[in-house]
């Protein structure tokens, strides 16, 4: 697919670089492929993890039990080299780690429910007094035997350019359990994460499913973090599942869109690192990463900021022009007997009439005027305005929703109408007809009587 | 002892570098804690990154006022992006941090690699501090020597003592009732990032001795321990600066003192001071004024000890009742009689109050014991009759009994049945402002729900 | 309370629809056209409405018509999207002073480390100034608004072991120690004991003598009449509005609103406290 464009651009710059790219974008890189395959697969387990954490409201959990993890790396390592054995074993660290990283769990879910602490003391308690621990037992080891240790730095900052086969299994085999724990209960963590109180009357244990959650982070965190290191990890388990939250609504969407950015943010990352010398993997994968977090802020289809300030201000726009035309309409009607009749677009209004009718500024009403102009809604003529054709029309419409929204509001006033826009949604859209042809009926009634607004009270003089 | 290296002239320095940094950080963490964002400095600790990055590219230097300058400009900017994302995007507010300071820190680390070719800027320096090494870089001040940490820290210190000092009422508000300091015209919005410069202040100038780990630490854990001892902002305040001054001192000590028990060398004091801190919190979380388990158990404990013993004065004094209404001529129906009548005594025996009472009989005979000691009961024959005291008492116990039922009956329309459980219950809390109520609540009656005399109530006693 | 008369603007002569019949006083709250909108789903709309001073009115409608809203508006704590708010003829930021706030009682943390003083002295922060200590005498005013409320004994217990009718009269005390001339209260009556009840509307109506004026956001339907002067029916819009003899007639209301609002909203904040307890 990219071949032609590829070998067009060969000509222009430098054909070695381009192979480089070439063969990276084909994964023929031993070396590359295991690295990029590696993160892209934990990118997509922790963004699904995290998309349950994140939706808990313990986004942070990932950074507490991750750094949690690391005094059972320096005990493991300490009774391993005491006992005479090696103490680099992966097998033996890994145990220590994710002992330490359930006990840390534990210790948040205790600390929460013992001395009612709240989550994010707890976090900072679990993270800082382990890691203080780990820092400590990592200071003694280095005593004891200098540069011996050194294999346990990386499990910090990670190694993720010199992944290796091992490593790519091991996360392939914990992602994959990982995803499946997920999907098997995939409705009960998310009954915990909508609704635990709903969750324990039905019976599940708030510390099972809690459990369960903390397991799966600790699980994700544990391979993560001696392939790719703790922030990188720590990054994969909040920004794609923060980043999904800006396209859906749903969980089910939410779970795949996190995962898929996991899997996109590493896969870029990873590219751009084996491209670009002197770049370290890890912290390009969080960037890009945090690229694709700035890029779904903007434009994510359900809250991107972009999208979100437009509707705001086309909504304001909106809101401004109704004002206007049913103010001037509302005046017409009292200038003339019988406003069906042809010839109503010759009613002029004077400004100043307008002026005192709603609580807008001058210059406002002015721009408003024009821009209603300018839209072929009304004409002006000097200190007056008078609605064309079609702005008659338009502020016909408009003012009748209008009395019919409040006349239901009244009429109904024991129920909030929420979640309408009541400038863009028509009413027969929203309410049963019968009911519409009864406020119709309402209005008409106080149409003949007095009323174009019912809600308001005399005025006082 | 496992002291033997300790050196003051060095190990002295490190101690008051390690406790001006562990207050100074306490005393913004309290602020931290009830504010629900504990976690910030661990997101400012990591997110200076590029800050000091940057002054490094500017000035080329490692040292000096620019890195620190730029450290806290970094620090600030976090706390911005971490507030806005929240505020106009909605992002929750852990996952807000999350974010920034992993796409910071990385972006740190970047630019570090990019200049660090030609620098020792070591990120596991900002992680785990060198406290160690303070005593060695040292300012000469009016003739002193001092480590250029302990000045430093104690500027801070005194920054933060009189931010908290001068903006305490403000900062109670904001962090109690946001809403209302907004509508008074005290802007949350100013209070909020005057703390968290700070908080970037002090974390910056703790680093490079401290490392942040136990920045971080002792943000959170002194004041988390605090909460535990206290129920007062200013409580809290003076409770947390001190518990982390002794977490910073034990720190440093066990650091030196611990490994040696298992034949190792000393380990970094930073480290073992948040695990201090740790050890500090359990402590304060087992024994704790407020919140303290063993507190909280005693507590439970005395209240049933208290039940136990009014049960057992209730008894005796219904037994005596019993025997005086059989009794042809009632001394108290005159009330002339004096209560130590002969007539009245009527002992019970541990037996007979266990089996009645529902306890274990080890557990009448404590309570029983408990009772002589405090002269409210005495032996009296095979069993035990009540004192004057003890009589006082158990008249009170069984006025605020029988003032319930007829309430329950009388007021909330309870079924006669069901008011003796509820009223047992509640005699134990029932004081006498309390009874006061009841009685003016219910009719003048003499008599309880179940045709029992409501005994009057006991004057004070004045010897 | 129907009118042909459009709405009048601020920079007429007219005032927006009144809520009683004495005019001689500067009216403590005065709102035109208000609109306010979360994304693009209008909370209010066109609200308009005038308090008469030393009154005692109540804010009623359905949960999620935007009451709390409204407050909120008026105090400058979120943005409108349309209309003008005056307090006492001038903008609020020149009258903060004379404005107190009720805030509803789930909006603090109970838990949080202070004494019921401490609490009620935050009503005198902004007296007593940036920078300043709380003196004597502020502890002594707290200590008289407490009295007032009639709960001084408690006056040095952590906020956490207080009834729910001790917190709100925590908060109304607070109150009464700003000595605002206009208080805003966001439900002080919800879930409080009959006796609480009692004493916070005397207590309302010793300040309605002093002349000051109280909007207060209230669910209970039956009581208004009862309790209150006039009444602001909200629904985004205000359903009716005036002086409780007129608009608040019973057969007038039981017919429209029946019964059908207050259990609506007591539902609803039942369910509210259900999830609060997540």
């Amino acid at each position: 697919m990219i071949g032609p464009s590829v070998a067009w651009v060969a000509t222009e710059t430098s054909e070695a670089w381009l192979v480089a790219l070439w063969r990276l974008l084909t994964l023929a890189d031993y070396n590359s492929r295991v690295v990029i395959l590696g993160t892209a697969l934990l990118g997509c387990a922790a963004g699904v993890v995290g998309s349950f954490t994140l939706l808990r409201k313990r986004a942070l959990v990932g950074d507490a039990i991750s750094h949690a993890m690391l005094p059972g790396l320096g005990i493991a390592f300490l009774v391993a080299t005491l006992s005479g054995g090696d103490g680099r074993s992966l097998p033996i660290l890994l145990t220590g780690a994710t002992i330490s990283g359930l006990i840390g769990a534990a210790a948040i879910l205790g600390l929460r429910s013992t001395w009612r602490l709240s989550e994010d003391a707890a976090f900072g308690i679990v993270l800082s007094v382990f890691f203080g621990a780990g820092v400590a037992l990592l200071g003694v080891i280095q005593s004891l035997e200098a540069g011996h240790a050194a294999g346990l730095e990386g499990f910090i900052y990670g190694k993720t350019a010199s992944l290796s086969w091992t490593d790519l299994m091991s996360i392939v085999s914990a992602a994959a359990v990982a995803l499946l724990m997920c999907a098997m209960y995939f409705k009960e963590l998310a009954l915990l994460c909508f609704d635990q109180a709903y969750a324990e009357s039905q019976g599940y244990s708030k510390w099972w499913l809690d459990g369960l959650l903390m397991s799966l982070v600790v699980g994700v965190a544990i391979t993560g973090m001696q392939a790719v290191g703790l922030i990188l990890v720590i990054a994969l388990l909040i920004i794609p599942a923060a980043a999904a939250r800006f396209w859906t609504h749903r969980l089910s969407r939410q779970v795949v869109i996190s995962a898929g950015i996991g899997m996109a943010g590493c896969f870029g990352g990873g590219m751009a690192s084996a491209l670009l010398p002197n770049l370290p993997a890890g912290a390009v994968i969080i960037l890009a990463c945090a690229i694709l977090f700035l890029f779904s802020l903007m434009f994510g289809s359900s809250q991107g900021m972009v999208w979100r300030a437009i509707r705001r201000w086309q909504w304001q726009q909106i809101m401004l022009r109704q004002h206007l035309l049913r103010a001037v309409y509302e005046r017409a009607e009292t200038k003339i007997s019988a406003p069906e009749i042809a010839g109503e677009s010759e009613v002029r209004i004077d400004i100043a009439d307008l002026m005192i009718s709603r609580s807008w500024s001058k210059p406002l009403l002015e721009r408003l005027v024009d821009n209603a102009q300018r839209e072929g809604l009304v004409t002006r003529i000097g200190s007056q305005v008078a609605l064309s054709r079609s702005g008659w029309i338009q502020a016909k419409r408009l003012t009748h929703q209008h009395r019919l929204w409040e006349m239901y509001l009244i009429t109904h006033a024991d129920v909030a109408l929420q979640q309408v826009d009541r400038l863009a949604d028509d009413i027969e859209h929203v309410l049963e007809p019968s009911i519409i042809h009864e406020l119709e009926q309402l209005v008409q009634g106080r149409t003949v009587e007095v009323a174009k607004s019912p809600h308001q009270l005399p005025e006082p003089n | 002892m496992g002291l033997d290296g300790w050196i003051w002239a060095l190990d002295g320095w490190i101690l008051v570098a390690a406790v001006l940094c562990a207050v100074s950080c306490s005393l913004l963490g309290n602020f931290l804690v009830l504010r629900g964002t504990s976690m910030l400095g661990d997101a400012i600790s990591h997110a200076v990154l590029p800050g000091l990055a940057v002054a490094f590219w500017i000035s080329g230097s490692r040292s000096g006022t620019g890195m620190f300058v730029a450290a806290v400009a970094a620090a600030v900017v976090t706390v911005f992006l971490i507030e806005t994302l929240r505020r106009t995007a909605g992002v929750d507010r852990g996952a807000s941090m999350g974010v920034v300071f992993t796409a910071m820190f990385a972006l740190g680390i970047i630019m570090i690699v990019q200049v660090a070719d030609h620098v020792d800027l070591d990120p596991n320096c900002v992680l785990y501090g060198s406290i160690e090494l303070t005593p060695l870089d040292q300012w000469e001040i009016a003739g002193w020597l001092i480590p250029k940490a302990v000045v430093t820290l104690g500027i801070t210190l005194l920054l933060n003592g009189l931010f908290v000092a001068l903006f305490y009422k403000e900062l109670l508000l904001t962090t109690f009732d946001s809403d209302l300091a907004d509508s008074m015209g005290i802007s949350s919005q100013v209070i909020h990032y005057g703390l968290m410069t700070l908080v970037a202040i002090t974390a910056v100038a703790s680093f490079e001795s401290v490392g942040s780990v136990l920045v971080v630490a002792m943000m959170v854990v002194p004041p988390a321990s605090a909460l535990m001892m206290t129920d007062r902002l200013s409580g809290m305040l003076a409770w947390s600066a001190g518990l982390a001054a002794m977490a910073a001192v034990m720190g440093h000590g066990s650091a030196i003192v611990v490994p040696s028990w298992f034949g190792m060398g000393s380990t970094l004091t930073s480290g073992m001071m948040a695990v201090s801190a740790g050890g500090i919190l359990m402590v304060c979380g087992l024994v704790g004024g407020r919140r303290g388990l063993v507190t909280r158990w005693v507590r439970q404990r005395a209240f049933a000890a208290q039940v136990a013993a009014d049960d057992v004065l209730g008894f005796l004094f219904r037994l005596e009742e019993r025997a005086k209404s059989n009794a042809p001529t009632s001394a108290a129906t005159t009330g002339h009689e004096p209560s130590e009548s002969l007539t009245t005594k009527n002992p019970a025996t541990a037996v007979q109050l266990s089996t009645n009472l529902g306890q274990s009989l080890p557990q009448s005979m404590r309570v029983l014991s408990g009772l002589v000691r405090r002269g409210e009961v005495e032996p009296s024959g095979a069993g035990y009759c009540l004192t004057d005291a003890g009589r006082r008492r158990a008249q009170l116990l069984v006025r605020s009994h029988r003032l319930w039922e007829l309430y329950l009956v009388e007021q909330a329309q309870y079924e006669i049945d069901r008011i003796h459980e509820k009223a047992e219950a509640w005699e134990h809390v029932t004081d006498e402002s309390m009874r006061e109520s009841l009685d003016r609540a219910t009719s003048q009656t003499a008599l309880d729900p179940h045709g029992s005399q409501i005994p009057p109530e006991v004057e004070r006693h004045n010897p | 309370m129907v009118s042909d008369r459009p709405a009048t603007s601020p920079h007429s002569a007219g005032n927006p629809p009144d809520l009683g019949a004495n005019r001689s006083l500067i009216s403590p709250l005065q709102v035109w056209d208000l609109t306010v909108a979360y994304q693009r789903t209008p909370v209010l709309w066109d609200v308009a409405f005038q308090v008469e001073p030393a009154s005692l009115v109540a804010v009623v409608g359905p949960n999620g018509a935007g009451k709390s809203t409204l407050l909120r508006a008026i105090l400058n704590l979120i943005p409108r999207a349309s209309g003008k708010i005056q307090i006492f003829g001038d903008e609020f930021s020149a009258q903060r002073r004379r404005v107190g706030y009720v805030p509803q009682r789930e909006s603090v943390d109970w838990d949080f480390p202070v004494s019921v003083l401490d609490v009620v002295t935050m009503g005198l922060y902004r007296e007593i100034g940036w920078l300043w200590p709380v003196r004597k005498q502020h502890r002594s005013r707290a200590m008289e608004a407490l009295n007032q409320v009639g709960i001084a004994d408690l006056a040095h217990r952590q906020i956490s072991h207080l009834s729910g009718g001790q917190q709100q009269r925590t908060f109304l005390a607070r109150a009464l120690a700003q000595n605002a001339d206009l208080y805003l209260m966001d439900e002080p009556l919800a879930a409080v004991d009959a006796a609480t009840e009692l004493a916070i509307i005397q207590q309302l109506r010793a300040m309605k003598q002093q002349g000051k004026t109280c909007v207060v956001i209230h669910h209970d339907l039956q009581t208004v009449p009862e309790y209150f002067d006039s009444v602001l029916l909200l629904n985004m819009r205000v359903v009716a509005s005036g002086p409780v003899a007129e608009v608040f007639t019973p057969e007038n209301l039981q017919k429209t609103y029946g019964g059908r609002l207050t259990l609506l909203d007591e539902v609803s904040s039942a369910m509210r406290r259900q999830e609060k307890l997540l």
